[in-house]
């Protein structure tokens, strides 16, 4: 009967707290929005910067440097994002850059699946590929600890000698993703 | 440190951020590896390690660990010596300063690759630079290697 009763309650508070966010009024919900797009926006400073997109190719090679020219080498995707026989990411991309030979290196090198492709796509559509858990293949909650505290992540920010890193910190980045989250993980058209 | 270089384990001193290259060459005196860049940018300083080429200019040792690396003077297996009398039966080097790099990739590209196609072959060798021009030459050899191995 005691369990029944736990059981009830716990239906109840539920209940009543879908109801609250269900009533959400139109003045709280444009604020909620606009902070998360806020939040969305910041992060595209990140998100867009060559340091990421560079690994996030619209096509099957990666690019590479501030103005992300076609890496050289004629380097290519491969069936497993990490480079063809002969050529993979590990030939040249160890883990941890080498600022003698001048080639950037960091755990797990290799770039972003091709569904994940950001080269060529708005901030929106970037947005929403970042929603898509079937593409990314973590949810929400797993994308703020990957972009906080992935290793490969990190890299942007500690790119190696004569490479601008990404605006802000990894800290920064993954406490702004958090926030877009909190705030419903809105998205720009 | 001790490094694993064509089967045999080696206590070598060198420091640890000392290019995997100048161990291969100037202690362990296995010269047929060449500096050619210190970039990883001309394929010329090409190994393997644990079967996948690296490009040793770039590749400090602490990095290499218990990792297995075989340099050209390791290369007997029956793929690497179907690979080399291809060259030599091609006549692919001209000064063949860049062929080492060439044999350890070609080598690699076909322990995976049994029949690859010149799309297979432009993606495998892409990394290796030849003054000389030898391109041509270097693909019709790893064709014959493949078709002597099938």
């Amino acid at each position: 009967m005691k369990q029944l009763f736990i059981i009830c309650a716990l239906i109840l508070s539920s209940t009543a707290f879908s109801q609250t966010k269900v009533k959400e009024t139109k003045e709280v919900k444009v604020e909620r929005v606009k902070r998360s797009l806020a939040h969305y926006e910041e992060m595209t400073k990140v998100i867009l910067h060559p340091r990421c997109l560079n690994c996030h190719p619209g096509g099957d090679r990666p690019t590479q440097g501030m103005d992300m020219h076609a890496h050289q080498m004629n380097v290519q995707r491969g069936p497993y994002n990490d480079g063809n026989v002969g050529m993979r990411c590990v030939t040249c991309h160890q883990s941890e850059n080498n600022d003698v030979a001048g080639v950037p290196g960091a755990p797990r090198w290799l770039l972003a699946p091709k569904e994940l492709a950001w080269q060529g796509k708005t901030k929106g559509e970037i947005c929403r590929l970042l929603k898509d858990a079937k593409k990314t293949h973590m949810n929400l909650q797993e994308l703020i600890e990957h972009n906080g505290e992935d290793e490969l992540v990190a890299w942007g920010w500690n790119p190696g000698k004569g490479r601008e890193p990404a605006p802000g910190t990894q800290k920064e980045f993954g406490e702004l993703t958090r926030k877009w989250v909190e705030t419903g993980a809105e998205c720009p058209k | 440190m001790k490094v694993n270089i064509n089967g045999t384990i080696h206590n070598v001193t060198s420091s640890e951020d000392t290019p995997l290259l100048w161990v291969i060459r100037d202690e362990l005196n296995l010269t047929g590896t060449k500096f050619g860049c210190g970039q990883a940018q001309c394929g010329a300083c090409t190994v393997h390690m644990d079967g996948n080429p690296v490009r040793s200019c770039a590749l400090p040792l602490k990095l290499v660990g218990e990792k297995e690396i075989v340099t050209i003077e390791g290369m007997k297996d029956k793929i690497s010596q179907a690979v080399q009398k291809a060259w030599v039966e091609n006549h692919v080097p001209q000064c063949g300063y860049c062929q080492i790099g060439n044999v350890m990739t070609a080598s690699a590209l076909l322990a995976e690759t049994k029949k690859p196609t010149d799309t297979d072959i432009d993606n495998a060798m892409g990394g290796h630079i030849c003054r000389c021009g030898t391109y041509q030459r270097i693909k019709a050899a790893i064709h014959q290697a493949a078709r002597e191995l099938a």
